[in-house]
């Protein structure tokens, strides 16, 4: 049995920025965006992979970072929510979105669903309700509800503002 | 919700793979997209010593049409298996099967090779490689067999490999003529472990009759099932007097470890069973005669 497992080099490459530490293999990607990069806007709900707040982007595609051990990603790029908004701090359109149509209550699912949208509409310009619905179901919001993030979906796509949803 | 300490492996060939997992012993696990594993480590419903990530064995990857027969590496992930369309054209059910496996998250770092080995009841791949006699690709130090879909699945999360053994590949049979496949699925939330469903795919042959069907079970036993009986009953019926309601209570004779919960009892899943098989052979069924 391990006593406290040798710790592992790995060099991972977040919102453009090298980050080199070594981890312990049993450590999230989560736990090391949060603990080791400093990057506490990826938020832990579940940890077991159920509720998606701690939703990133691993190459490109959204996925859980409580379910993928930091080890794994080594060489990889990971995109985070604080490298969502333009460099002078302009919000992206889905985060625009989120804001101005009550996508977000006390917000703490909110990165997950950024994240989650962000990578949704970049495979799918023109989603329809139920599609939304669908992507979105991956995601739990506890609060606000899911009429204004569905509402949100469709304006940072394009469509017009929440006219599918009801 | 964090897991108990483990060392990492992580090689990129699978004759290091095997030859690792052979040296570790039963103290080793592979760790394929780790859906399923890592929330089992973090639950601490699963600890082990060492965990062996074949994510980086590049030849564990890839979709290829080999005869009549398609090939998916064990690797190959989710997302990848939904939207390639060789897949959507040679073995649909396949393709169809994968949009409810979880969530787009979820697809996009589980793997073919991981749902089938880690043989949940509930999974959606392991009822259609038994619904069209797929067979598995097993691979161990210096050995290679070949294990068909009705051989693999042993109990719960349980299969007939070996500790030392990985999963390489799975190879799907390609039906050709007229065939239909559907899938059907109840559950309580779109990604969710389904109440119970089913995977079903038809072949007509002359006369409209029933050439060979494959019927997959989702949810209704402690492993992954085929209703064969079923299956042997309807094969070679003339389809037009087959009624789906029949197939759907002949796919649910015989079940012994249906599973009771709070999402239901045995006896509900068994009617919601039923209702999906017959759900899933009329699409099915609907399909193939227009083909």
């Amino acid at each position: 049995m391990p006593d406290g497992a040798a710790q592992m080099p790995i060099a991972v490459t977040v919102n453009g920025r090298v980050y080199a530490a070594p981890v312990e293999p049993r450590q999230t990607l989560a736990d090391f965006l949060r603990d080791e990069c400093g990057l506490t806007g990826t938020h832990l709900g579940c940890e077991h992979g159920v509720c998606g707040a701690c939703t990133v982007l691993l190459d490109g595609a959204a996925v859980r970072s409580c379910l993928v051990f930091a080890v794994q990603t080594d060489g990889a790029e990971v995109t985070t929510i604080e490298g969502i908004a333009g460099p002078d701090g302009e919000l992206s359109a889905v985060q625009s979105a989120f804001r101005d149509c009550h996508g977000l209550q006390c917000g703490f699912c909110t990165p997950g669903f950024v994240m989650s949208v962000t990578a949704f509409l970049h495979d799918r310009a023109d989603p329809t309700d139920d599609e939304i619905r669908v992507a979105l179901s991956g995601t739990l919001c506890r609060c606000t509800g899911y009429q204004g993030i569905v509402a949100a979906v469709h304006q940072a796509a394009g469509a017009p503002h929440g006219e599918e949803s009801r | 919700m964090k897991s108990a300490p483990f060392e990492y492996h992580a090689p990129t060939t699978t004759a290091d793979a095997v030859a690792l997992l052979a040296g570790l012993g039963e103290g080793a696990k592979v760790l394929a997209g780790g859906q399923s594993l890592v929330p089992m480590l973090a639950l601490r419903l699963a600890v082990f010593d060492h965990l062996v990530d074949v994510g980086r064995i590049a030849e564990l990857r890839g979709i290829e049409r080999r005869a009549d027969t398609l090939w998916v590496g064990a690797g190959t992930t989710q997302s990848v298996v939904g939207a390639s369309a060789e897949v959507g054209a040679a073995v649909p059910l396949l393709a169809r099967a994968t949009a409810f496996i979880g969530h787009f998250q979820i697809r996009n770092r589980g793997t073919l090779g991981g749902s089938i080995a880690h043989a949940d009841p509930a999974g959606e791949y392991p009822a259609v490689a038994l619904a069209l006699d797929a067979s598995m690709e097993v691979v161990s130090a210096g050995a290679r067999r070949s294990i068909p879909a009705r051989d693999f699945f042993e109990g719960f999360w349980t299969t007939t490999m070996q500790a030392d053994e990985i999963l390489a590949g799975v190879t799907f049979p390609v039906w050709s003529g007229r065939c239909g496949f559907a899938i059907e699925e109840f559950a309580r939330r779109h990604g969710d472990f389904a109440i119970a469903g089913a995977a079903v795919g038809v072949e007509l042959g002359a006369d409209d009759r029933i050439g060979r069907c494959g019927i997959g079970l989702i949810g209704l036993g402690s492993t992954p099932e085929r209703a064969a009986a079923a299956e042997a009953a309807i094969t070679g019926r003339p389809i037009a007097e087959i009624d789906p309601d029949e197939v759907g209570r002949l796919a649910m004779n015989g079940l012994e470890s249906v599973p009771s919960d709070l999402n239901g009892s045995a006896t509900y899943r068994t009617r919601v069973g039923a209702a999906m098989v017959a759900r899933a052979w009329e699409r099915a069924a609907a399909e193939a005669l227009d083909a």
